[in-house]
């Protein structure tokens, strides 16, 4: 066994950011493993599981929703239920809602605008193991590409998500639409996590910024914790 | 099946499209942009083949969150 945690990485037929994610974690300590979206098991060893960017089966129907039929994501819904950290990284993010392991849904932007840039979100809630290198309050500049990426739920559910905590990203100005500038959201148990924008884009100084590495850093770590959990 | 964004739901497409309709001259007060499937099934009579495609639409073919569906039957 490798003493690097494993992080699976799944690829589905139109996703574009499984090489990036496997760099970025790479490079913050973490063994990625490409998955293949037919596989039915996640690798053994798998401490923690990153769905990445791109555009799973050509967005056919709504973004995320083919996918989160896929044999790999059975595995996935597993590892989720087994308190395996899970990170959805845009189309991963759209696809974890499909797969209604998170909350709401993510439609067009607003604007219809495909948003391409930095944004600027502050960390709405530190308290869970995805951002435990970070602090409430804290803004991170991250990069966000995508046509559909304004989250939304009913009032409902929205007031009863921010009370309990599982907004944990915010964008510090209106981006996409997204219903109270949401850029990432938890589920209940605390290790499923679905962002809009791309810590894999930002983990070198050199390119903007490395704050994104600080959400993956945490991710590889949180992966270690669980392998030791369950072993 | 015809699935709608539900009322209330913001449909920013519609909203494209409602706005080139005006620039065309027409006087249109609103568009909602949704999508028909056609679904060729085998089934014993109509109650089933409905029971069949609600649960299509259910699982997979519309969100609950945002859109609605309408089921027409057709046999052949």
């Amino acid at each position: 066994m490798s003493e690097r945690p494993v992080v699976a990485i799944v690829a589905f037929p139109g996703s574009n950011d499984d090489r990036d994610a496997a760099w970025a974690l790479g490079a913050v300590g973490a063994e990625p493993v490409l998955v293949w979206h037919e596989d039915d098991e996640l690798p053994d060893e798998t401490g923690a599981v990153v769905l990445p960017g791109g555009f799973s089966y050509g967005d056919y129907l709504r973004c995320g929703a083919i996918a989160s039929l896929a044999p790999a994501m059975d595995a996935v819904g597993r590892f989720a239920a087994a308190g395996g950290p899970v990170l959805g990284i845009c189309n991963g993010f759209q696809i974890l809602c499909e797969a209604r392991l998170l909350p709401g849904v993510l439609r067009p932007n607003r604007e219809l605008e495909f948003v391409c840039r930095d944004a600027t979100v502050r960390v709405e809630s530190a308290d869970t193991l995805f951002m435990r290198r970070c602090e409430e309050g804290q803004e991170l500049v991250i990069p966000v590409k995508h046509g559909e990426g304004a989250w939304y739920a009913d009032d409902g559910q929205f007031v009863q998500l921010a009370a309990r905590g599982q907004i944990v990203l915010r964008y510090t100005e209106d981006v996409n639409g997204s219903l109270g500038n949401v850029a990432a959201v938890v589920n209940e148990a605390g290790n499923v996590m679905g962002l809009m924008p791309h810590p894999e884009h930002a983990v070198d100084p050199l390119l903007g910024s490395a704050d994104g590495g600080l959400l993956l850093a945490a991710l590889v770590d949180a992966a270690a914790e669980h392998r030791l959990a369950v072993a | 099946m015809l699935v709608r964004p539900k009322q209330g739901i913001l449909d920013p497409q519609g909203e494209a499209v409602q706005g080139s309709l005006r620039k065309l001259g027409f006087d249109v007060s609103r568009v909602r942009v949704g999508r028909v499937l056609d679904v060729e099934l085998a089934a014993n009579g109509a109650e089933e083949a409905r029971e069949q495609v609600e649960r299509m639409c259910a699982d997979l073919l519309a969100n609950p969150l945002i859109e609605s569906f309408e089921i027409l039957l057709e046999e052949e």
